[in-house]
Parts: structure tokens; C-alpha cells; sequence
């Protein structure tokens, strides 16, 4: 996974609420069996029209947002399929930081798995990026993990949580399989123990 | 020792790990596999040279991507749903996983034939590379959907990197009304909570109107938990569970059985036991339901008017609008005079045994509106069998419907099954939203009785009128 650096990014607007996978990345493009290739069919049919013609109303097919790598949406971010499909196709868009006032479970868990930042803001926080992200290309917002903030483009700072773990893992790039890996003893004790408390498993 | 939540029991009991911040690893006890979100998880274990490591406890099914005509058997048309079938039948017998190929008269919906074949049991946890794994905690196990690393990370470990969730209880009192299935309580809970509302949470349904349900019933209810952001949905177990687990191919027996029993009967939220939030609905105010726009929260009555946006607030707003335009539905317009092009019955919500019943029940003697597209797509092929010695398969087909084989099917358009733009359809799925059964397609979501009666009248319709 790469690292998650600093960043000084095009953020784009998404005001729309419960933006669901099936929105980030329609069924049909799910029979990929690899993980690369999906950007350029990410928000398929808001993106394109019925003849594969661009909407020029999409905001990602907007001269200044074409090159963003953050959005800036409404909330319940990535509710629905539990499809890794969406990270993987924003990922491949270059988005590797999503603003929201919420995000649904599945999705945010699997962003930190893909080296995607989910950043929960509140209300009035998302008003104010959404307002900053309106400016354009021109408007550049800074995302720094490190030290949890957000600086938007006129230099006013939004501190945000985020779980300590997942940041480490963000930060360095860390595989979890890997370092799941060090614990096996804990598991195979697991194990071990469930044979004998509940052996019809 | 503290009161704990029935969550809180089924959490402890399967920590196999917790690090100084409270991260946990998770022991997983069931892991179901279907081929959309699982090639690049075996890919990156055969590129680390690692191993499945517990095949045992693995199940591998194709659902999504398979046809469901009759003739499926002669291969699949489409090279890239093909390839993916042909992946999972490969990685599953090469790294040696429970497998049910197509051609296997078990093989059917994940989430179906993971009970049906015994697999599922109370107190277990279940994960699956699918939002809709939170079906098995009808059961009382803890079982959630994952994304594809996670599904490489338990086949690799058995375990899920997790942090505890909160505990809501959402009650639904007394007795439910005629005409009124699961499908409506979870529509209608869903409806109260927002499809947010269950964010951050682990559900536990009780009540009086949960525990008189079925299994099947209960499997609709936790089915859509997901569809109210919840991460599970849980139901305790009881006698209802223990009678449907008895006797199933992986369920135990004998001494095991009885031992197995003993402990699934402490699987209940203590008195006193800490919820974060709880709901309470009625039984007796839920009405049957159907969904008038795009997201799953957009609920009402049946016999309520198509809402104007106006009628809602913040984001709402806009929201509301965009699912009225993209619906093509006119604020005022009583939900019984929309008119329908197609009627779905299935899915892992509502493609069980009773679902069937009662879609029958009102589909019997009585015809499918003429140039309706209306199929009844069995969740398994065992549910398909059984339906044919019940003579319920002889009911749909002389009705008009079309009888197919198991699978995803209309659900969500993965396979042939796909609706086209702007075609409408009466649908027992579990999303309604934009594009889900096919490019600019439809979907008013509700129960197999209320999409029997619309299959019969051809539009939006309160199955009570037909009872």
C-alpha cells in the first residue's frame, strides 16, 4: 500500500448525501478479477451519458476538478455494496482523501485498506470545505495526517480524528496481513482453546 | 459481572487478540466466499506464497454473475461474469474451500445456503466479502460484510483487524396487522432511522413482533440491518433457531448437539445491559410498505401520496428531488395509481421457502398483468425444489410468471437478469438505488406479497385488498 504523505490537493464538491457505491461504481464494472483500471469508469453514470458521451454537468468532468484528489461530499459517504470496487476506483481517479460529515462502515474501513484518508467533519466544517472546494483549481486544501488537520485554501484549519492504528498503518504503508502475521501464536492459542469450550464449530 | 448486550457476549467470546488501543483481532468462525469480491483476495495469496487457513471453515459460492434461465448450464454468454465463475471454481479448489459449483443442486444465494446448509449457527461470528452477510444474525451470530483486503486478511489469518461497535436495540411491540411481513418492519425501521441512523452500531431486534417470527422472517429483518448503516443486526436465539438448525448438513448432533444448545441458550442481552440508543416501534402502526425514491429510508405506507421535496429538510432536499425526477414520479399522486413494468421475486432478502408461500398465497388463480416482465427466482436450489413438491412453482408459472434458477439474479443486474431505463419494477430486493437493477431502471421496494398483488394489478397495490 503506498504511504500516506502530506498532500496539497484540488479538493472537488459533492453536496449530494447518501452517495452510494453502486453510484461510485455501477455492478457492470465489477467483473474485473484485478484491482487496477477502474478510475476512469469511477461515478459511471453521473459521469457519462447513455451514448458514453461525458455529462459536462459532472463535477469530475470539469476542467478545474478533473485532476482533484480530494472530494468534498454530503453525508453517509459510501453507503450500500460492501464492494472494495469503490475505494479501488477512486483510488485509480487519484482521490486519495474523502471529506464527510459521515461515512457508511464498510467504505470507511476499506479506504485505510487501500491508503485512501476518510476525514468526518462536522456540519458547519463541511460547509466550509464544501464553499472552499467550490473555488476551483485554483483553491488548493491541504491534508495533513500527521499532524490531523485540514488547511483550506484562504489558511483557516479544521482539526480532525482519526483511530491511531489506522493512521500508523496510513503513514508507513503497512500491510495489516503482515502484521497480523506476528500474532499468529494468539490464534493458534485461539484455536486451541475453542476446540475444547465449543467443539461444534 | 457487568450486564452484557447479546453483541457484547458474542464479541468477547471470539477475541483472540487486543492491543494496548483496544484494536482487536477477531476470530472469524464462518467465512462465506462468492466470486465478485474474491479473486484479488486469492491472487494476493498466492503472490505471498500464503495459504487458506482454515478451508474448512470456508464456504465458496457463485451467486451474483450466474444466469438463471434454464439453459445455464451450457456456459455463461458474458466473457467477464464467465471468467469470474471460472476464478472462484479455480481458486476454490485449489486452495481446497467448501464449494458448491453452479451445476450443485445446494448451490444458490450466499446468504441463503449458508443456513440452509447449516453452516450458520447462533454465537458464531460470519463475515463475507457482501453488505448483505448481516442476514445470518437472524441466528444470533455476529456477521457483517467486508471489503475484498479484509476478505485476504481472514483467509489468510481467520481473524478481522476490528474495533467494538455501539449497541442499539431497536423493539417492535405487540402483533403485526394482516397483510404485514419482516420485510415491512425493516423497511419501516429503516424508514424511522435513516439510512444512517445504525452508523457506528450493532442492531438487536426484539420484541414481541420480532420473536414471533420465523427464520425466514428473521433473516429479512437483519438482512437489510445494513441498509440502516448498521455494521449487524442480531436477533437471540430460541427454540424458533435451535428447530430450523436441527438436523441441517453442517449443524451438529448427538453429544455435540445438546452441548452446542446448552451454550446458544446464554446468548440473550442481560437485563440491565447498556444500549447506546434504542427505537421502539409498534407492531400494530406498521403498514405494509413500498419505497418511492433512491435511497432505502424513502418508506411509506402504501396507501400514502409520492412526497414533494419540499416535504423534507437539509440535504434531504435536494436528495428528495433528484429521486423524484430520476423515479419520474409527481409529487401529490397516491402510491396505488403508479403503474409497473416488471415484478421481481428473490433475492437474499426475500428468496427463501415462506417468501415464496406468501407471494403464492395472492398470486393463486389469479393472472399476471398482461405484458408485465414478472419472474420468481428461488434463493437456492433447494428452496426451488422444495417449491415444486409444494406445488407453489405450478401456482407462478400458470399465473404467467417465469420459474427460474437460483441466483443474485434482478437484484442487481450482474447477470442477464437487468432491467432497462426507466422500466419500473415491484421489487423484493434490498436497494432501490439508481441504476441498481439496470441503467436507469426503477425499483420500489416491498415484500413478496405486496409485489404478488401488483404482479396481479399492475400497479403499486395494498395487498390487503387482495387478501
Amino acid at each position: 500500500m503506498e504511504k500516506f504523505e502530506k498532500m496539497t490537493a484540488i479538493a472537488a464538491p459533492m453536496p449530494l448525501i447518501n452517495i452510494d457505491t453502486d453510484m461510485i461504481i455501477p455492478k457492470q464494472f465489477l467483473k474485473t478479477i484485478k484491482r487496477s483500471g477502474l478510475g476512469v469508469s469511477a461515478f459511471h453514470e453521473m459521469r457519462y451519458h447513455m451514448d458514453g458521451t461525458e455529462n459536462p454537468e459532472f463535477v469530475l468532468n470539469q476542467d478545474a476538478y478533473r485532476n482533484a484528489n480530494i472530494l468534498v461530499a454530503g453525508d453517509n459517504f459510501g453507503c450500500g455494496s460492501s464492494r472494495e470496487h469503490a475505494p479501488w476506483a477512486l483510488l485509480d481517479f487519484g482521490v486519495r482523501c474523502v471529506i464527510s460529515t459521515s461515512f457508511a462502515d464498510i467504505f470507511y474501513n476499506n479506504c485505510f485498506k487501500n491508503g485512501i484518508l476518510p476525514v468526518i467533519v462536522t456540519d458547519e466544517e463541511l460547509n466550509l470545505l464544501m464553499q472552499d472546494a467550490e473555488k476551483g483549481s485554483n483553491a488548493r486544501m491541504v491534508i495533513d495526517l500527521e499532524s490531523q488537520l485540514i488547511k483550506t485554501s484562504d489558511g483557516q484549519i479544521i482539526n480532525f480524528d482519526v483511530d491511531q492504528h489506522r493512521k500508523h498503518c496510513l503513514i508507513n504503508g503497512l500491510d495489516d496481513i503482515g502484521l497480523t502475521m506476528e500474532k499468529v501464536a494468539s490464534i493458534d492459542m485461539f484455536e486451541k482453546q475453542m476446540a475444547t469450550n465449543a467443539p461444534w464449530v | 459481572m457487568a450486564p452484557k448486550t447479546l453483541y457484547d457476549k458474542i464479541w468477547d467470546a471470539h477475541v483472540a487478540h487486543q492491543g494496548d488501543d483496544g484494536t482487536c483481532l477477531l476470530y472469524i468462525d464462518r467465512h462465506l466466499v462468492h466470486e465478485v469480491t474474491s479473486p484479488q483476495a486469492f491472487e494476493g495469496l498466492r503472490m505471498s506464497g500464503r495459504k487458506v487457513r482454515a478451508p474448512e471453515k470456508t464456504i465458496a459460492v457463485p451467486d451474483h454473475n450466474v444466469p438463471t434461465t434454464l439453459d445455464r448450464l451450457k456456459g455463461i454468454d458474458n466473457e467477464e461474469s464467465r471468467i469470474q465463475v471460472e476464478a472462484l471454481d479455480k481458486n476454490a479448489r485449489e486452495f481446497g474451500v467448501v464449494y458448491y459449483p453452479v451445476d450443485d443442486i445446494r448451490q444458490g444465494i450466499v446468504h441463503i445456503i449458508g443456513p440452509e446448509q447449516g453452516w450458520t449457527l447462533p454465537g458464531m461470528t460470519i463475515v463475507c466479502g457482501d453488505s448483505h452477510t448481516a442476514t445470518h444474525g437472524a441466528f444470533g451470530a455476529l456477521a457483517h460484510g467486508i471489503g475484498t483486503s479484509e476478505v485476504e486478511h481472514v483467509l489468510a489469518t481467520q481473524t478481522l483487524i476490528q474495533k467494538k461497535s455501539k449497541n442499539m436495540r431497536v423493539e417492535i411491540t405487540g402483533k403485526l396487522s394482516k397483510g404485514v411481513t419482516a420485510k415491512d418492519i425493516t423497511l419501516a425501521v429503516i424508514g424511522e432511522t435513516g439510512t444512517a441512523g445504525g452508523t457506528g452500531y450493532v442492531i438487536e431486534y426484539c420484541g414481541e413482533a420480532i420473536r414471533s417470527l420465523s427464520m425466514e422472517g428473521r433473516m429479512t429483518i437483519c438482512n437489510m440491518a445494513i441498509e440502516g448503516g448498521a455494521r449487524a443486526g442480531l436477533i437471540a436465539p430460541d427454540e424458533i433457531t435451535f428447530n430450523y438448525c436441527e438436523g441441517r448438513p453442517n449443524a451438529p448432533t448427538g453429544r455435540l448437539w445438546n452441548a452446542a444448545v446448552k451454550y446458544w441458550r446464554t446468548l440473550f442481552s442481560d437485563d440491565k445491559a447498556h444500549f447506546d440508543k434504542t427505537i421502539t416501534l409498534k407492531g400494530e402502526d406498521i403498514a405494509p410498505v413500498v419505497t418511492w425514491g433512491t435511497s432505502p429510508e424513502d418508506v411509506l405506507p402504501i396507501t400514502a401520496i409520492v412526497p414533494a421535496a419540499k416535504d423534507f429538510n437539509g440535504g434531504k432536499v435536494n436528495a428528495a428531488q433528484r429521486s423524484l425526477d430520476y423515479m419520474g414520479l409527481t409529487p401529490g399522486t397516491p402510491l396505488q395509481d403508479v403503474e409497473i413494468d416488471a415484478v421481481f421475486i428473490g433475492s437474499c432478502t426475500n428468496g427463501r421457502i415462506e417468501d415464496l408461500r406468501a407471494a403464492a398465497e395472492i398470486v393463486k388463480g389469479k393472472k399476471v398483468q398482461d405484458g408485465l416482465i414478472a419472474m420468481v427466482v428461488p434463493g437456492s436450489g433447494l428452496v426451488r425444489l422444495q417449491a415444486e413438491e409444494e406445488g407453489l412453482a405450478e401456482i407462478f408459472k400458470q399465473a404467467g410468471f417465469e420459474w427460474r434458477l437460483a441466483g443474485c439474479s434482478m437484484c442487481l443486474g450482474m447477470n442477464p437478469d437487468q432491467l432497462g431505463p426507466q422500466v419500473r419494477c415491484a421489487s423484493t430486493s434490498n436497494r432501490n438505488f439508481e441504476g441498481r437493477q439496470g441503467r436507469g431502471s426503477r425499483t420500489h421496494l416491498m415484500s413478496p406479497a405486496m409485489a404478488a398483488a401488483a404482479a396481479v394489478t399492475g400497479k403499486l397495490t395494498d395487498v390487503r385488498e387482495l387478501m
